[in-house]
């Protein structure tokens, strides 16, 4: 069974060029991959995370927006009672937001740049260690 | 194995010959189908538009860059809003707060459009606006400052640009569903031709589509069939003729790096446009059929690794720009991939320009390339690719219903992630990326924050004008633009009365939301 993953654009900015990008290489990757559109209000991305019951949420954010926008997604799932969903982040991260973004709950951060061949790697691993965690099956995809 | 095109895949051969080209479809600068350039002497006597883009935080700080880079020889200048702006959101609402003043100016009334532009001459100076969503608010606006600065409308020059449809697939700031939005352009085409003759109404993007992920050719293609689409709109009204407003519509696109390649796209879009608006549209004024464009050289054909090597890619691009006759071009800054340009980045980008006007000599002749075996070849094979992909969106039922079925955003995506995996398996190379990488981590991005000060001085001068405003005018004027939207009046008086009265964009948004209801985007990839 392929784990379920949620891509989600939190925020205003429209580019999407990265959030497709990371969904079909995931689906490529055999995945099977939600994309929730552009400018969603992040209580709504928690509510489509905790309703499709989905492995792992994926933000994209490019706006700059990104402490802000993770910060209000991570206590909405939590207030929508999907708060042990993993999180990971991708879009214009600059390094020292890196360290902040884990303290907020984010398991995986890829900057704009990652190869998509690094990014699928990055997301079994944290599926992998989710997994470990609460003592699930392992996710081979 | 060896087959060598260019990167939108078309065919390059190794040497070309006379036996290349059709030499009778070369023509002349200045005669249609244009394909050497709209103006029989080129750049003898105008040069291209220097037009920066830019914007930033609140009007008094963007006022104070608009006014730097005019002092620096800057001829134009280019509003760059902030997203609640362009989606139709104020700077006090609470689920926007973090994208006030952002990746532009923050603009709620007219108090703030009036900060923007003061102390600018809007009678000399022409304002070009990247604005879609709320492009008809914007331009009340600017309308009415220039007449609080005693600037008649007929004086005013720029563009909004106002293109809806490449919003829905690429860019996103969408409002309303497609029917009334292209209503709404149709108004303000109309309004432009009517009473602001030397502003261009709407600015029909491809580079959008580009920076998406959409090829050359396909970028092309899909901006073409989108005015198309326009005109379509405004001619089936039966209120105007293709002659009275074609001439203000104008176009916009991004060059990446394929140099050859970006000098016949535009070639052959121009040769394409001139054939459609006077086969299809029957324009009997030649003015109708000029493809006037804009460009943005770098966007996504900048990196930041090696950064500094964008300084390189934005030179060629914006050669080739040149080389495609071009109007107006904004020359990124190197920076621009991780940072806010600074005031040092912003200047070296305009001298990228300024040096390639006056040191190089390439606007000294008209269409240099005019006659090339190789150029005139290629814009042949460019011409025929678009005119491919437009009949395949023709045949989805036009752009309209191709962008509702998700036909067009998902061309893209496959086109974007098609690059990306050619990019990833080292056949399209990239210096300093995957060729000549050394490793080093790129700098971080920074975007613009704005700072408690200016968060404050916004906020501020939007309750003071919530204050102070007439309410029972604000009401009054909101009332009637519903009741206009619901017929077929043009709204755009409407909307000028109610950017008078001091209504926010927000306002004025919501009313015309609950007559028309919001976009619902197709969630395909």
């Amino acid at each position: 069974m392929a784990a379920r993953i949620l891509v989600a654009k939190p925020g205003l900015d429209g580019h999407d060029r990265g959030a497709k990008l990371v969904a079909v290489a995931l689906r490529d990757a055999g995945f099977e991959v939600i994309y929730t559109g552009i400018r969603q209000l992040p209580v709504d991305i928690a509510t489509i995370a905790v309703q499709e019951n989905v492995d792992m949420v994926g933000l994209s954010i490019l706006s700059g927006a990104h402490m802000a926008l993770v910060r209000k997604t991570i206590i909405a799932l939590e207030e929508a009672g999907g708060g042990d969903i993993p999180v990971v982040v991708g879009g214009t991260i600059p390094s020292f937001d890196v360290e902040p973004l884990q303290e907020l709950g984010v398991r995986a951060t890829f900057p704009t740049g990652s190869s998509l061949t690094d990014l699928v790697a990055g997301v079994h691993k944290v599926l992998d260690q989710h997994a470990a965690e609460t003592e699930g099956t392992s996710w081979t995809s | 194995m060896n087959d060598v095109t260019t990167d939108a895949g078309l065919p390059v051969r190794p040497v070309y010959e006379a036996d290349a080209v059709d030499a009778s479809r070369i023509g002349l600068p200045g005669e249609s189908p244009f394909t050497r350039g709209n103006f029989k002497d080129g750049y003898r006597h105008k040069l291209w538009t220097f037009r920066q883009y830019s914007g930033f935080g609140t009007a008094e700080e963007s006022n104070e860059r608009y006014r730097y880079l005019l002092s620096q020889g800057g001829t134009g200048l280019s509003v760059a809003l902030d997203l609640p702006s362009q989606c139709g959101y104020d700077s006090d609402d609470s689920d926007v707060e973090e994208e006030v003043g952002k990746v532009g100016v923050a603009i709620d009334t007219l108090a703030d459009a009036e900060i923007l532009f003061d102390g600018i001459p809007l009678d000399s100076i022409s304002t070009s606006f990247t604005i879609n969503g709320t492009a008809a608010i914007i331009l009340a606006m600017y309308v009415a400052v220039g007449e609080k600065q005693g600037v008649p409308r007929e004086k005013l020059r720029g563009t909004i640009q106002n293109d809806i449809l490449k919003e829905y697939t690429s860019r996103g700031t969408w409002i309303w569903p497609p029917v009334p939005s292209l209503r709404l352009i149709a108004d303000t085409i109309e309004f432009c031709a009517a009473e602001v003759p030397r502003f261009n109404a709407i600015s029909v993007a491809g580079a959008h589509f580009r920076d998406s992920g959409a090829n050359a050719a396909q970028e092309m293609a899909l901006t073409l069939q989108d005015g198309i689409t326009y005109c379509d709109e405004v001619v089936s009204r039966g209120r105007m003729t293709i002659d009275q407003f074609a001439p203000q519509i104008s176009f916009f696109f991004y060059t990446h790096g394929d140099f050859f390649e970006e000098i016949a796209k535009y070639r052959a879009g121009r040769r394409r446009w001139a054939e459609i608006v006077t086969d299809r549209f029957g324009a009997k004024n030649p003015k109708s059929a000029m493809f006037r464009f804009g460009v943005v050289c770098g966007g996504a054909s900048l990196y930041a690794p090696q950064a500094q090597n964008n300084r390189v890619r934005v030179a060629y691009e914006a050669m080739a720009s040149v080389l495609g006759g071009v109007q107006s071009m904004f020359t990124a800054a190197w920076d621009e991939p991780f940072a806010l340009p600074t005031e040092e980045s912003t200047t070296f980008a305009l001298r990228t320009q300024q040096i390639l006007a006056y040191e190089t000599g390439v606007a000294r002749t008209v269409d240099p390339l005019g006659g090339s075996y190789f150029v005139e070849s290629l814009t042949d094979d460019m011409e025929d690719r678009v005119k491919a992909i437009m009949a395949d969106l023709e045949a989805q039922g036009g752009m309209v219903k191709a962008i509702e079925s998700g036909y067009v955003q998902r061309l893209i995506a496959e086109e974007a992630y098609r690059s990306q995996l050619a990019l990833e398996a080292g056949e399209r190379l990239v210096v300093g990326v995957n060729k000549f990488a050394d490793g080093q981590p790129p700098p971080d991005a920074i975007g613009y924050e704005l700072d408690a000060e200016n968060r404050k001085r916004q906020m501020d001068r939007l309750a003071d004008v919530k204050k102070r405003r007439d309410d029972g005018q604000v009401s009054e004027t909101l009332n009637a633009l519903g009741r206009a939207a619901r017929g077929t009046d043009n709204l755009m008086s409407y909307l000028i009365n109610c950017v008078n009265a001091y209504c926010t964009v927000a306002e004025m948004v919501d009313v015309l939301k609950s007559e028309w209801g919001e976009f619902e985007q197709p969630r395909v990839f």
